[in-house]
């Protein structure tokens, strides 16, 4: 039946090997930059409707104007977010052709049924988003709060359908190669391969932290800037007590994915924590650069690694002389993209017991939760962190598989469009996303400006703020 | 097998009705916000656009997402070559998507003068390249321009070609005249009927437009696409008069002022002849190389994702439903400003 298609496949894998080198740097670049670019915007899109929502929710118990004219605000936000991440998201799934086929044309039925169930998860995040933000004065407000539920919801499902896509190229199951052809596809397996659990956990928590830290920078500046008002408090105290609620189980969640790896995927472990040389005793390096003979010039904890992997200083941990030079990671840049996460996760973690004992001292003192400048100052640098773990724990994922596009299976250099020209789109695609963020972060700062908030927000300030 | 492929792709063709009916008329509706004129002449009107798009573009925008992923999953070795051998428009045409997405937004949250003007600049003129591009490329995998394999076609004259650019202005002229049909019942209902009418005298415009150039795509089908000609003269010929016949009962009823019944024809006139091209060339996927089931995913996956999408669609109708339904019964109009 596929003789018809073999004939063209035996040109293409011929072509792959004679690509360009640097139209395969443009594809890995475009690639690279477009999700980025728009895993940020992604995380705000799952986390900041559920911020909205409680903010709301307990705009409406107390009837509170701040907290409800809070809610308006980050709704009309979401409105903008949520645009350039349908849209951005929209390109990832053209590039994955665009940049490509080899992948898709090879694989795309073993992974097509998350996207698929992803694709529905969108579709009622959008139909919702729809109605939440322009039915906001035509519900009553508590059926109104109603229709936010499920954008929620299907925001965090969306997540999880995709990085499952992505869980298999790190953990390739559900199919059987036959002659370079795919034969026997059991997509359920594909979808739920052992990657997926910690994988989606993981993508899920750091997306409700990105949102949380990264809007309660926004309101800690404000703060700083003596802004110290119940609408800014709130602006601040909502998300930020989400983040560093979250912030534990990430970092429980972080050492379960690492160690998840050094069963299932010890290259990229290996990569990680620049080991080399197989074996017991393994230290844990902090920072350092790849030397000959393995990281140089990082701090060492003895058996440290062995101690994590395995909880005994005996584990054998494999390093990466089990595999050959060809097929190793970028040790470097993976080792710090891991540590520089691990580093902001603990600082979150710092920032939570801070809050923590903040809140202990006022329940013994009473009045209002005091927020030191130093505290704030901190907080408002945990946004923009919390966006640089993000994307270094995604370029681990990411540079940790290289040279593979599908582990062991599939080389990046044989899934890329052979087309010739692809520098080309690389620069227009640099172009267009520039001028977006430029347009996007415009307008949410004039958006806030423009709409000053009152020192005591009354009712008709809120009635006349428009969402849409 | 055969039957399992075939429905598949009836389910990815629905979905291309859906992106092309509603979708389309999105894109259309950003051409009429382009030629609606200078900022104080065209405020009426690009304000009924903004209200009338703003709340379901999105959810409008999802159908593309929904074909892509069908092509890739039911039928990979067609979208690789697809995407490969096209990739030159289909990256405008992301990049359009982008554009007309994000300054659409952009607009509404702005409210100084240049900066609408700009952002709408911006929305405007996407909406008019994006449905060019994507005809282009439905005019060059329709002329069987796409060969199997990676970029095994010209990447250049696979969408520079007479059909294709049948394709692309077929496209332009047929969302912008969903969309100036559609807004006619909306104006309507907003209570401003000389809009109604402006718009419905658009709609009789583009719609007698397309009628033309699809009476000069015959020719230039008759010799750039001989295999698709001779479907479409053949056995899609009765989706062909249809598609016809529901135009001109369509620009009947504009004359007549029944908006709301011209919607529905105008919808039929543009699925009659989605489904003819699909008609026309079935069972090819890629014309001359590639068949429906030589191209189909493996039975696993054709039921996983049917399934899946049938599981779906009982949470889905229901929120579309709500979705329209919500904004189609008009409430008190809000002061809002902008």
């Amino acid at each position: 039946m596929r003789t018809v298609l073999s004939g063209p496949w035996v040109l293409a894998v011929y072509m792959a090997e004679r690509v360009k080198e640097s139209d395969l740097a443009a594809a890995r670049a475009q690639m690279g930059f477009s999700l980025a670019w728009h895993i940020v915007v992604a995380c705000l899109g799952v986390g900041l409707p559920a911020l909205t929502l409680l903010a709301e929710w307990y705009g409406i118990r107390t009837g509170d104007p701040a907290h409800r004219l809070l809610a308006r605000h980050w709704a009309r936000a979401m409105g903008v977010l949520f645009a350039v991440g349908a849209v951005s998201g929209t390109i990832l799934s053209f590039e994955m052709g665009l940049l490509w086929p080899g992948l898709m044309g090879r694989f795309g039925q073993v992974i097509g049924l998350p996207f698929a169930l992803e694709g529905i998860a969108f579709f009622v995040e959008a139909v919702f988003l729809g109605i939440y933000l322009y039915a906001w004065d035509r519900l009553p407000p508590r059926r109104h709060l109603l229709t936010g539920v499920p954008i929620v919801i299907a925001g965090t499902l969306s997540a999880f359908f995709v990085v499952c896509a992505n869980a298999w190229m790190n953990q390739p199951r559900g199919f059987t190669l036959r002659d370079g052809k795919v034969v026997h596809v059991d997509p359920w397996a594909a979808m739920l391969n052992p990657a997926s659990p910690p994988q989606t956990v993981h993508m899920i928590l750091a997306a409700f932290m990105v949102a949380s830290f990264l809007t309660a920078s926004v309101y800690a500046v404000a703060m700083l800037r003596g802004r110290r008002d119940a609408y800014h408090r709130a602006g601040f105290l909502i998300p930020f007590t989400l983040g560093v609620v979250v912030t534990p189980f990430q970092v429980y969640v972080g050492d379960w994915a690492a160690r998840f790896l050094s069963h299932y995927q010890p290259t990229k472990l290996a990569a990680i924590e620049g080991v080399y040389r197989t074996g017991p005793h393994v230290p844990l390096t902090i920072g350092g650069v790849a030397g000959d003979h393995g990281l140089e010039y990082g701090l060492e904890v003895p058996d440290g690694l062995s101690l994590l992997v395995g909880y005994s200083p005996g584990t054998v941990v494999q390093g990466l002389d089990r595999v050959p030079a060809a097929q190793r990671p970028p040790v470097t840049a993976v080792h710090w993209a891991f540590d520089l996460m691990v580093a902001v996760g603990f600082f979150l973690l710092a920032m939570g017991v801070w809050l923590l004992w903040l809140w202990w001292r006022r329940r013994r003192t009473g009045g209002e939760l005091s927020t030191p400048r130093f505290f704030l100052a901190l907080a408002a640098v945990g946004g923009p962190a919390s966006v640089v773990a993000l994307e270094c724990g995604w370029s681990v994922t990411e540079l940790g598989r290289q040279p593979w596009i599908v582990w062991g299976v599939m080389r990046v250099r044989d899934a890329v469009n052979p087309a010739p020209g692809l520098m080309g789109g690389l620069w227009l695609v640099l172009v267009v996303y520039a001028a977006m963020t430029v347009a996007t972060v415009y307008v949410l700062r004039r958006m806030a400006r423009g709409t000053p908030v009152p020192r005591a927000p009354q009712e008709e300030d809120v009635a006349r703020y428009p969402v849409v | 097998m055969t039957v399992l492929a075939d429905a598949a792709l009836a389910v990815m063709w629905v979905g291309l009705t859906c992106y092309a009916l509603f979708g389309g008329a999105d894109f259309g509706a950003g051409v009429w916000d382009l030629v609606a004129g200078g900022a104080e002449q065209g405020r009426a009107r690009r304000r009924l656009i903004e209200h009338s798009i703003g709340p379901v573009w999105e959810a409008n925008h999802v159908w593309l997402i929904f074909v892509v992923v069908m092509l890739w999953s039911a039928f990979s070795p067609v979208f690789a070559a697809v995407m490969s051998t096209l990739y030159i428009p289909l990256t405008l045409a992301a990049l359009g998507i982008i554009a007309r997405g994000a300054a659409f937004a952009f607009r509404k949250a702005s409210t100084e003068l240049w900066q609408q003007r700009l952002f709408g600049a911006c929305f405007a003129l996407s909406s008019l390249l994006t449905p060019f591009f994507l005809g282009a490329v439905a005019g060059g995998v329709a002329s069987g321009r796409v060969p199997p394999g990676l970029a095994a076609g010209d990447v250049v004259t696979g969408w520079l070609n007479p059909t294709s650019l049948l394709g692309g202005v077929l496209a332009v002229v047929t969302c912008a005249h969903l969309a100036a049909v559609y807004l006619c019942a909306d104006a309507n209902r907003a209570g401003r009927p000389e809009l109604a009418s402006a718009f419905a005298r658009d709609a009789v415009v583009t719609g007698s437009g397309a009628g033309v150039v699809a009476l000069a795509g015959i020719a230039v089908l008759a010799a750039d696409a001989p295999v698709l000609f001779h479907g479409l003269t053949h056995r899609a010929l009765p989706l062909v008069v249809l598609s016809a016949v529901a135009g001109v009962a369509g620009i009947g009823l504009l004359i007549r002022r029944r908006y709301v019944a011209a919607r529905a024809a105008a919808a039929l006139a543009v699925a009659a002849i989605l489904w003819a091209w699909g008609a026309a060339q079935y069972p090819a996927m890629l014309v001359g190389s590639t068949t429906v089931s030589q191209a189909a995913a493996t039975s696993s996956v054709l039921w996983a994702v049917l399934v899946s999408l049938g599981v779906g669609a009982v949470v889905l109708v229901p929120s579309l439903w709500l979705l329209y339904a919500t904004f189609q019964h008009e409430a008190p109009e809000r002061s809002s400003p902008g």
